[in-house]
């Protein structure tokens, strides 16, 4: 069924009878030319990509729990390219682009709102690193303003410019930045996908991966054996789980990282605002939350749910930023389970095991890479070739030093 | 979540700094191979269950301590030194 104003309009006319579910929840089939183990932004994705631009229609999307279970249901909803890396800024600059198609794509609301992104600058050297970032986003392509601090004041009056600890100085300005709306994502791929043909398969665990001479048979699953000549890995949260059912180890620590949305307000900030010391971002969702979140709770984790350090940590910021936020009340906090790589990016790549493929370390900017996450691991599955805008996320990266550092913290585990 | 320093005793987990995995404390020998040392700085221990990792009470007693915790429901379930394991 095709979504549009019109349908609306007469199915509102004809109490709601005529909405049929968005995909069928098919039984597995023995064997299906490639399998994806896992139903969320990425996989879904994938599978959509997969279909849609290299014609494979017999694959299926293996869920252990529901569609969009993981973090594509708990994240801040940001969408930006504001990338400066090698490797990075020409993947996210793919993936807004296809943000900026993806509602006409899957005939579904995403609700993708370009509101714009500001990071702010708190010193002279944070403001230069700025605009060298913003200079590699135009050389990519994409939008970069830097704005000096009238522009910052005309903008977000409300920020606190008075005090002395953070000063702030400026910003750099992304203006085909924003928020999508999460669950919707997945589903408006889930859907895609299904019309295309794909079996998205629920509750449905996989428990092991069958593996003989080096090549990739097919799964175990809480359903049965399922037979596949191709299989892809993009469970983001149980990568490291996952990846050892082939007797692999991945450069992966899991770790939580919280958010937080308060009761719903009047508009008041109409950007996505990132603090440039604290680790700190805030937007205000359409039903009117603010949405913000911090940094990592920095250890080992799979509770999605964090401590209290961190929560204090996060209002502190808020309140350091603007402390108009003080008269907010947090409605709800969660956690998600964050796959962290030594150097802060992610990997798309084949595996020792032929037919194997690995889609994991997003950290935690895996929601807008969900498109590109997608149509790159779609192209590596069906060529066996790396896509160009992936093709440093390589596995081995780490053991042959190419890595991609985009903070500059270094490339060891517990520095991001 | 409190963590036990077999010195101090039970303190907030602000006082310690993290470093992952035991598999930390394991360093290859400098004259092994790159996949020694790939496994351990990279391809460390990442369980969802019991896990050992390493803290640092970095605004304490300044002592290392493997910790004994599980990942899924943040329980911890004990502390030694590293000196005292390296003894052993």
């Amino acid at each position: 069924m095709r979504y549009s104003g019109l349908k609306v309009i007469t199915e509102g006319l004809f109490g709601n009878k005529g909405w049929g579910p968005a995909w069928r929840n098919p039984t597995p089939k023995a064997e299906y030319d490639a399998i994806i183990i896992g139903g969320g932004g990425h996989g879904l994705s994938t599978a959509y990509y997969l279909a849609k631009n290299h014609g494979l229609t017999n694959i299926a999307v293996l869920e252990k729990g529901y569609l969009g279970s993981g973090n594509i249901g708990r994240n801040t909803t940001i969408v930006r390219a504001n990338y400066y890396m090698p490797g990075n800024s020409e993947f996210y600059s793919h993936s807004l682009k296809l943000w900026e198609g993806l509602e006409a794509e899957l005939n579904y609301n995403v609700m993708h709102s370009q509101r714009g992104q500001l990071i702010l600058a708190h010193s002279d050297g944070q403001r230069d690193t700025l605009a060298r970032r913003g200079n590699a986003m135009i050389n990519q392509g994409d939008d970069a303003e830097l704005w000096t601090l009238d522009q910052v004041k005309d903008f977000a009056p409300y920020l606190d410019f008075a005090q002395t600890r953070f000063p702030i100085y400026g910003g750099l300005m992304h203006k085909r930045g924003g928020t999508a709306r999460h669950d919707a994502v997945a589903w408006g791929y889930a859907r895609g996908a299904d019309r295309r043909g794909v079996d998205l398969i629920q509750n449905c665990e996989v428990t092991g991966i069958d593996i003989e001479n080096g090549v990739v048979r097919g799964v175990q699953t809480t359903r049965g054996a399922i037979r596949a000549k191709k299989v892809g890995m993009v469970v983001a949260g149980r990568s490291s789980q996952v990846a050892a059912m082939a007797g692999m180890r991945l450069p992966i620590e899991s770790h939580v990282l919280q958010a937080f949305v308060t009761e719903g307000l009047k508009p008041i900030i109409d950007s996505v605002i990132s603090f440039g010391m604290g680790h700190f971002y805030i937007s205000q969702s359409d039903k009117g939350g603010l949405v913000f979140g911090g940094d990592l709770d920095f250890y080992s984790s799979y509770a999605a749910r964090g401590n209290l350090p961190m929560v204090e940590h996060v209002m502190e910021a808020a309140m350091t930023l603007m402390p108009m936020i003080g008269r907010a009340k947090v409605l709800r906090s969660w956690g998600g389970i964050m796959d962290m790589t030594p150097d802060g990016s992610p990997v798309i790549d084949k595996t020792h095991v032929e037919g194997l493929f690995v889609d994991a370390g997003w950290n935690y900017g895996g929601f807008k890479a969900a498109p590109a996450s997608g149509w790159c691991m779609a192209h590596l599955m069906a060529t066996g070739e790396s896509h160009e805008v992936a093709r440093r996320f390589r596995l081995d990266r780490f053991r042959s030093g190419h890595v991609i550092d985009e903070e500059a913290t270094g490339s060891q585990h517990n520095l991001h | 979540m409190r963590i036990p320093c077999p010195l101090c005793g039970t303190r907030d987990r602000r006082e310690f700094y993290y470093y992952g995995s035991e598999d930390y404390l394991k360093r290859p020998s400098d004259q092994g191979m790159v996949e020694d040392l790939d496994n351990h700085l990279f391809l460390r221990d990442n369980p969802a269950g019991v896990m050992r990792d390493v803290w640092y009470h970095e605004a304490g007693c300044g002592a290392w301590m493997v910790v004994t915790r599980n990942t899924i429901s943040h329980e911890v379930l004990g502390s030694e030194l590293v000196a005292k394991q390296k003894e052993a």
